[in-house]
Parts: structure tokens; sequence; C-alpha cells
């Protein structure tokens, strides 16, 4: 309170400098608000409007709806919000899928490009970063030979005597067609009605398609270099002290992984996870490759909803409405993630709290 | 100008045609051949800076009507009497006459003439009927090809639909799951079940055009356009366009057909306008015809059109009782969710089928009259 009391004196004393202050930080504040805080805004505006996507969202035309574009999609029967649940569904499954897979690949590939005795590291490190910096399309584009009903993948395992499916154009779910190999086809009269979103209680299990598999695998294969750059950049921060006192101390190289370099890895965790789980929901270029209505349906995601919506059904509202939630659904997902990714030690409560009151000392 | 492109062909076309009036006129036009065109429009117009003149495609025509999108200036035309009548019902909204029919084509049935006589058949065997297509189809499949294919969605299903009489849409009510429907599908999955019907997804193709190409395909169902996909991928197949045989209720085709749009309030409205009287003159939409095989949309046109090319006599044929197809406002989502659930085509019963089709646009049905 006293401070809070002293503070517009001491600027009265040291008058013009809020001024110059704000001239100072004016670029960083304006290119924020132009690229960053007016499009958002803009874009709820249009997610509670009916906007059609002729001439501007703020045009007199433009009415108010109120949140009828969010119910369309969520609490409305219908077409809008079956293909919602569809997506939603899908990249489930998606992230469920790529984010573990992905970062326990990209630790592995870090730790074995990190070892001193590897013969050739440079070259290790580069092929496994190479996939992430050719652009998804490219690989798309590639994959999408390696995986047609005659391509390279199917003649592979066509040599081990399995019958390969036609990849990019098979809906069927793994978890459905794990089931129908113990004869189960159909669902039970209990997970057949129209259950949440939309989408009956046997088709949230249908598990991700046998198309989604393949984007999966494909996108495992593309970021695990990025991520492994990290873990790798993390690794090497690494002191070898510490590896040498956990070997007097007797530790093997499993014992060592999982309690030396896993929780010394754990700011660098945070991150992979972070990106991957946000960069796993909004997963779009792949989708909008393959033309995102094939396979059934069941490589859609929201955010080519969102667009498909937006540009060619012209309702943009609803595709605003779409990018909202899936905007939310990011940031709850990441805090939770967050809260179950804290220490918990009481000795780093003690220090957390320790910290807190610093800080207070000094505001 | 925006224009979808179905390869160079057209594009240089258009550019001649553009440049031949903008040098008599003084004016100047830039053509630009779109990626994906309905994505492009859309970002012009919220952009506010639409093209002047673009391809309207006929399943957005309705739905950019309805939004007040584009400029209704068809009964404008100098040439506004001369267009085909289903092209103008087409291109109108609420009785109005919007823009003008760019060309059509129809669809029709493409035989291979060289699996066609090794499998021993001959003209009097073209079919003409259901039966005798399934007959035929049975007769042309092999170990390598099979019989007849086509695109697994409703701008070729919905023929047989239509042919069986029925229809998505009459006197103002939906009937998507009328018996009629139900019946098409039906035959359908007869000819899948013989082993004579497969969709390109399945002979690893993109469209049915590539699977003729490749010979995996003896019998497709196209347009004129494969005239030209032909000539440039596959210029070895020879093959002959006949029409489509007709169904228990009589013969159907589909006509497609883009328009010339404008959108609204254009400040070069009277440019465009004669640019696009000149773009519909007979003369230009011939040379259209020859560059990438379209049929010109005034009815002096196609007929010079069908003396001109006889060998594509049989879509012209097919304008006196072809159907368009649905596309009233929002249709465009439910037709997209049917050809998705098309790819159950082989196992589900067609009341399923047809059902879900019945309630997604009898929704949008709703909701663009209500």
């Amino acid at each position: 309170m006293a401070l809070a009391a002293q503070r517009p004196r001491r600027g009265g004393l040291r008058r013009g400098e809020g001024r110059a202050g704000w001239l100072f930080v004016a670029p960083a504040v304006i290119i924020t608000a132009v690229f960053l805080a007016i499009p958002i805004l803009l874009a709820l505006w249009v997610s509670v409007s009916d906007w059609n996507g002729f001439q501007s969202p703020l045009n007199p035309r433009v009415n108010f709806v109120g949140l009828e574009n969010y119910a369309a999609i969520t609490t409305e029967e219908g077409l809008d919000q079956r293909n919602f649940g569809t997506a939603v569904r899908n990249n489930l499954y998606y992230v469920l899928l790529v984010v573990p897979l992905q970062t326990i690949i990209a630790l592995l590939l870090a730790v074995q490009v990190n070892r001193a005795a590897l013969r050739g590291r440079g070259f290790f490190r580069t092929a496994f970063y190479f996939p992430s910096v050719t652009s998804t399309v490219a690989i798309v584009i590639v994959f999408q030979f390696l995986f047609t009903a005659s391509g390279a993948v199917n003649a592979v395992i066509g040599a081990l005597g399995i019958d390969g499916p036609d990849w990019f154009n098979d809906s069927t779910g793994l978890i459905h067609g794990a089931l129908s190999a113990f004869g189960i086809t159909g669902p039970p009269p209990a997970l057949a009605e129209p259950g949440f979103l939309g989408i009956s209680g046997w088709e949230w299990l249908a598990g991700p398609s046998v198309a989604m598999t393949s984007l999966i695998i494909l996108a495992i294969f593309t970021t695990s270099g990025t991520f492994m750059l990290l873990f790798l950049a993390a690794l090497q921060a690494i002191g070898s002290e510490i590896d040498e006192a956990a070997l007097v101390d007797g530790a093997g190289p499993v014992r060592k992984f999982f309690s030396i370099t896993v929780p010394m890895l754990r700011p660098t965790l945070f991150t992979v996870l972070t990106l991957g789980l946000i960069g796993s929901w909004q997963v779009f270029d792949q989708i909008y490759v393959l033309g995102g209505t094939s396979a059934g349906g069941t490589i859609s995601t929201p955010a080519f909803l969102a667009y498909r919506t937006s540009f060619v059904d012209l309702q943009w509202g609803q595709g605003a409405a779409i990018a909202f939630i899936l905007f939310v659904f990011i940031i709850v997902l990441t805090l939770v993630q967050r809260w179950v990714l804290k220490e918990r030690s009481p000795k780093s409560k003690r220090r957390a709290a320790a910290t807190a009151q610093e800080v207070g000392v000094t505001r | 100008m925006l224009i979808g492109s179905s390869g160079d062909a057209e594009t240089q076309a258009v550019q001649a045609a553009a440049d031949a009036w903008a040098e008599e006129t003084g004016n100047t036009v830039e053509v630009i051949a779109a990626n994906d065109l309905v994505q492009q429009l859309g970002q012009g117009f919220s952009g506010n800076n639409p093209p002047d003149i673009f391809y309207m495609p006929w399943d957005q025509f309705q739905t950019y009507a309805a939004q007040g999108f584009i400029e209704p200036y068809a009964e404008d035309l100098e040439n506004a009497g001369d267009f085909l009548p289903a092209l103008v019902e087409q291109f109108s909204y609420d009785g109005q006459f919007y823009c003008a029919p760019k060309d059509f084509s129809t669809l029709g049935l493409q035989i291979n003439t060289e699996a066609w006589e090794a499998a021993g058949l001959t003209d009097a065997d073209i079919p003409t009927t259901w039966d005798e297509l399934a007959t035929v189809a049975q007769t042309l499949t092999t170990g390598e090809q099979v019989g007849l294919s086509m695109g697994r969605e409703y701008a070729r299903v919905g023929v047989f639909m239509n042919q069986a009489g029925g229809s998505l849409v009459e006197d103002g009510e939906v009937v998507a799951d009328s018996e009629a429907n139900a019946e098409g599908l039906a035959y359908l999955q007869e000819l899948i079940a013989a082993g004579s019907l497969k969709f390109p997804q399945e002979l690893e193709a993109g469209w049915g055009g590539e699977a003729f190409g490749l010979g995996k395909a003896a019998m497709v169902i196209e347009g004129p356009w494969i005239n030209g996909a032909m000539a440039n991928d596959f210029p070895e197949r020879q093959f002959i366009s006949v029409e489509l045989p007709e169904g228990p209720e009589g013969p159907s085709t589909f006509a497609f057909s883009n328009c010339w749009g404008m959108p609204v309030g254009s400040e070069t409205r009277d440019a465009t306008i004669d640019l696009i009287e000149f773009l519909t003159s007979d003369e230009q939409q011939l040379a259209f015809s020859e560059a990438f095989g379209v049929i010109p949309s005034t009815e002096s046109g196609s007929a010079a059109y069908a003396e001109q090319f006889p060998e594509n006599e049989a879509f012209v044929a097919g304008v006196e009782y072809a159907d368009s197809p649905v596309a009233f406002q929002g249709a465009a989502a439910a037709i997209a969710d049917f050809n998705t659930q098309l790819e159950q085509i082989g196992s589900a019963e067609p009341s399923t089928l047809l059902g879900s089709l019945q309630s997604n646009l009898q929704a949008a049905y709703d909701e663009a009259n209500g």
C-alpha cells in the first residue's frame, strides 16, 4: 500500500520518463496488437456473428447471434455436430499415439547420438533431423506413393505373407478391427445410441483408422528429429561429473537413464510434451494435402474442419467457433499437463514457497 | 479473372480469348488459374477483394447467390436468350437468371474399344438398358480389368437413382429416402457383388478416367473432359462415348456447368459484361470446345458442336433429359457426407445410406428455406 502510494509522486519527479518508456515499447505493442490481439478479437467476434465471408466482418449487415455457432457444433443434433464429434475423435486418437511415441523416440535417438563412442555421430544427427527440415507436404506425397495398395510398404509386408490394406483409403478403426478378429463386428446395444457430440460410444471406441495410423506414422517420422535436437541440447548440458558420480555410486546404464538423465531432462520434457501436444491438436497440412474427406471422414481434424467450414461452406462463424473451442481445449490440456509434470517433492515445495516470499519482498 | 482450370490447354485458351478481347477494347485482363478455386474465392470475398470475373462452380452457385455475393447480371446480356433452358434454370436463384453459363458437360458411357472387341462384343451390344449394362460389364470383367468404374460420389451414383425414377428434392420436399433411390443403389450393389463394378480407389486410380486410361476399367461414366485427359495422359487409348443406358424409369444423366461469376456491385460491371458476351459467343465457345472439349452453353453453339465433333454427339444428346445435381444452399455439406457414406456402398443397406442423406438434406433444406 505504502509503495503504491509513493509511485505517482515518483512519476511526477521523473516526468517524461513514462512517455519515453511507452515510445520504446511502442513497436512491440503495435506489432502484438496488429498481428495478435486484433485478429483474435476479430475471430472471437466472427464466432458469435452470422458473417458469411462477404466484405468486412464489421460491416453493418453482420448480426450478433450469441452462442448459436457454438451450439450448432456441440449441442444441436445434426451433421455439423457429428462432423465436429468425428473430427475430435480422430484427433484424440492421433494425439494419444503421436505425443508419447514421438517423445520416447526422440529421447532414445538423442541418447544414442549423444554417446561419445558412437561412430559417425554427425551423420546420424543429420539423418534423424532431416525429415524435420523437409516440408510436410513433400513428405505426405512421398508417403502417398509408399502407402498405396501396391506401394512399397505393402510389397514389404506382402513378402512376409501379410495382405496389406489400402492405407490412405481404409476407414476401419484399429480397435474395431481388433474386435472383429474376436467376432465382434457390431456395437452392443448400450453403445449404439448417439452419445457425446452425436457420436455413438461404439464410434468413439473405433480407434484411429488405418488411414489415420499412416498419418500418425508420418507425424512421428517428421517431428521426432526436431525434438531429438531439443533433448540433445539438454543432454549436453548435463555435466560429465554427474555421470561420473553415478558411475561411482554403482549405477548401471538403465538405472542412470531413469534416475539421472530423465529427471534432469524434466524442463525439456515439459517443452517437448507441450509443443507436441499443441502441434498434434493443430494438425492440418497432412490432412489438407490428402483432401481431408477421404477414408470415411476418419482423417478429418478440428483444424481442418474449421478451414473447410469457413472457406468451402462459407459458415465463417461456425469455423471460428471450432477454432476457439480448439484453442481453449489446447490451453486447458497444457495447464493439466503442466500440473501433472510439476515437481512435488517436499523440498521443492519449500523452495517454491521461499521463492514466492522473496518475490513478495522485492515487490 | 480467376479460373479453375482443368489444365494447361484450358488456361491457355482462356488467356488467348481474354487477350483477344483486351486488344479489341483496350482493357486489360489478367488470367489467374486457381489451385483451389473455392478457397481462393472465399478468401477474395472475405478480404473484400474478389476477382472481377471468375468461374462460379455449379455446386457453390446457390450458396453464393443466397449469400448475396454475386451480381445478377445475366438478364442484361445481349445473348441472354440464347442459352439452353436447363442451364438458365441451373443458374437462377429465386427466379432470377444470375450468371451466364460458360459451357456445360453431361455424363456419358465411355467404352474401351480394344477391350470391347477382345471380349467379342460388337456395336449391337452397346448397352441401352440396365440389364444389358450388367451383362456387358460382366463380360468385360477379367482378372486384370473390371467391366465398369465411376467416381464413388453422388455426381455419378445419383444418375442411377434418377434413372430408377428417384430424385433428392421433388416439389419442394426432400425425398432422398424414396424407394426409387434405393432401387438405383441396389442395382449398383448387384454390379459390385458380381465383381463387375469397382470404384477408382479400389483400382488405385485417382478418378474414373485414370482407371480407364490405365486399362483397369473397360467402361467408365465420365463427361467430355475425358477426351482431353486421354489425349494428354493416355494417347494410346481407343474409345467411344455413348449415351448412358436407360433405367427402368427412362434415361437420365447429369449436366454440369460453371458460370461466369461477377461480384455484387462490381466497379467494372460494364466492361465485364462486354467480356462475358464475348466469351459466351458461339464462335468463342466453339474455340474453347476445340481446346478443351467442353460443350457450348447456347442452343446454336451446342448444335454446331454436335456437327463439328460427331464423336461427342452422345454428350449433346444427353442434354435433352439431363438433370442438374442438387445444389441448394447448404446441400454441399450433406452431399459431401453422403459421398463419405458411399464408401460403405458395398456392404450397407441402401435405406441406411439414404436415411442419413435424407435427414441431413432435410436439415439443410429447412435452413435454406426457413
